[in-house]
């Protein structure tokens, strides 16, 4: 030790500075636990569950937008008369006055042979059509959308001469589908909403916790003129981290859970699953989540910090 | 308000209290001139520390006004305190070393908070360990150096980035006489370059050590001023008195 020797100068320009202070060093002043620790592992499973949540949601709404647009110019008329003689002439009538209508693009008798098809289930095969009346149908195709005005004009029209004939949009049979779709939708936005905010009070207990555990090292460096931005940059950075493991590995199983469902789904054939399929746009969100749950995770810990920190002198 | 830095230090009629209770400081007022050397002696629960927080912007005062290289400290914006701490260095009894930090990095930490590059910080750093005999440990973490080691590479930590005034608590508490001996030849060297020193101590031998020192006594949070150096207001010029 050379004791009382001059002590080493410095530059008063370097020792005053208040540039940036970051990096690997400054993370340094806390120590991390990495994957040892429960951060990234309680970010991975939020992560993985929001995944989850929003495919569902996302493939809800393409259903529902697919089914929707389908259904978009559909009408049906039911001829509900009695009398099979009766009803056969209504039913030619009002075919012969939508063809004529300048809104009505096509139609299509439903024959005879489909109605027994479908009725099948509930009447048996040798059903008597003499015992049990069976609405004769015609689909119709608008050239515009099936909207209430379109079709009062329309009822409005085949009345006088089929007195038995109503017309229905086709999307009015599935309105009770629609809503039940539109509340899973919901139902999926709001465990999105509610997984985000459980993230930011795990995220907000780690950083306290990590405040707690550090709060030594935190005083050193205010006493030393760190600012609070610097300390506040520390704990993000090091939150930020365990935010990007967890997040790549709730990706991972999030998609992994996804891709098993949609095959799953995919097997079962029908139409109508088939309309929920994820396009590019849906992909993308869904890659954004973990990029999402990080910049959260960043910011909770900024706030967190931040908060506590001004509550030191 | 700004003033000259003719002054490093003022105190006016400052009150210190935690809570309800009575103050811990009553009605103190001195000022610290550039370059001088002070002890500041009294015995434990005297408010030594207390006053200390005060001259290191870690705490503010319940009354009373303090100006700070000619600014008043106590209306500074929080957010401007940083800019001040960076002109005092702090000495604590018990080091406050970073422990996951090795002693390099220790005495890096203020560099570092102030924006200096690694490749700018790394000479000066190394020279203050060697400055303070400790070149040879600069790897090791506090955990692995001894007591007046670990006093060293906090004296570094807090005069690396040549403070204006140097604040230490106890320095020597921890340390065998000899060390503590040693720890003060280097506060003196420092304030041989113009640094405002103060050092706290109930060690009365130790003010017979520094012969050029002032004298500042706490009883029961009052200031006496055994030297009549710490006048104030102070003289708008002329030599200090020092105790001979």
């Amino acid at each position: 030790m050379t004791g009382v020797s001059k002590p080493p100068t410095l530059g008063r320009k370097i020792a005053r500075g208040f540039t940036r202070f970051g990096g690997e060093r400054a993370a340094q002043l806390v120590p991390q636990a990495r994957l040892a620790g429960p951060m990234p592992w309680v970010i991975a499973i939020m992560v993985t569950l929001v995944v989850i949540a929003a495919a569902g949601g996302l493939a809800m709404r393409n259903v529902a937008g697919s089914a929707r647009a389908e259904l978009a110019g559909g009408a049906t008329v039911q001829i509900l008369e009695a009398l099979p003689q009766e009803r056969e002439r209504q039913a030619r009538v009002v075919e012969q006055l939508l063809e004529s209508s300048p809104e009505v693009a096509s139609t299509r008798r439903v024959p005879d042979e489909e109605l027994d098809a479908l009725l099948e289930p509930w009447l048996g095969i040798d059903a008597d059509n003499q015992a049990v009346p069976v609405p004769a149908l015609i689909d119709v195709r608008l050239r515009g959308d099936a909207s209430k005005d379109v079709l009062d004009d329309l009822q409005a029209s085949i009345a006088q001469r089929a007195p038995s004939a109503r017309i229905d949009a086709q999307a009015s049979w599935l309105a009770p589908v629609f809503g039940a779709l539109a509340s899973l939708q919901y139902l999926a936005l709001a465990l999105v909403v509610l997984l985000a905010l459980t993230s930011v009070a795990a995220v907000w207990l780690a950083a306290r916790s990590a405040l707690g555990s550090n709060r030594g090292t935190i005083e050193v460096v205010h006493m030393l003129g760190g600012t609070d931005s610097q300390i506040a940059r520390i704990f993000e950075r090091s939150i930020g981290f365990d935010a990007t493991l967890g997040g790549a590995v709730g990706l991972t199983l999030g998609l992994g859970a996804i891709l098993l469902l949609g095959r799953q789904f995919a097997a079962l054939g029908s139409g109508m699953m088939s309309g929920g399929a994820l396009g590019w746009l849906d992909w993308v969100i869904i890659a954004a989540i973990p990029l999402l749950a990080v910049a959260l995770a960043m910011l909770t810990a900024r706030m967190t910090v931040l908060a506590a920190l001004r509550r030191m002198l | 308000m700004n003033a000259p830095e003719s002054e490093v230090v003022t105190f006016d009629n400052v009150g210190l209290r935690y809570g309800p209770d009575r103050e811990v400081l009553s009605d103190v007022s001195f000022t610290l001139f550039p370059g001088s050397f002070y002890f500041l002696t009294g015995a434990s629960g005297a408010g030594k520390t207390s006053l200390l927080k005060l001259l290191y912007l870690a705490q503010r005062p319940s009354r009373g006004a303090i100006r700070m290289f000619g600014t008043d400290v106590i209306t500074l914006a929080r957010k401007k305190l940083p800019a001040y701490r960076r002109r005092i260095g702090v000495v604590f009894q018990d080091f406050r070393l970073v422990p996951h930090l090795s002693a390099y990095d220790n005495v890096a930490l203020p560099l570092r908070v102030s924006g200096v590059s690694e490749e700018d910080l790394r000479k000066p750093v190394a020279d203050m360990l060697d400055w303070v005999g400790l070149s040879h440990r600069m790897d090791d973490r506090p955990a692995t150096l001894s007591g007046g080691e670990q006093q060293r590479v906090a004296i570094a930590r807090a005069v690396i980035g040549r403070p204006d005034m140097l604040v230490a608590d106890e320095p020597t508490g921890n340390v065998d006489p000899d060390m503590a001996l040693k720890l003060l030849r280097l506060f003196e060297a420092l304030n041989r370059l113009g640094t405002t020193v103060v050092v706290a101590t109930h060690d009365v031998h130790l003010l017979k050590k520094v012969p050029e020192s002032l004298i500042m006594r706490l009883d029961k949070g009052k200031l006496s001023d055994p030297t009549g150096a710490l006048r104030y207001p102070p003289r708008p010029s002329g030599p200090r008195e020092r105790r001979s």
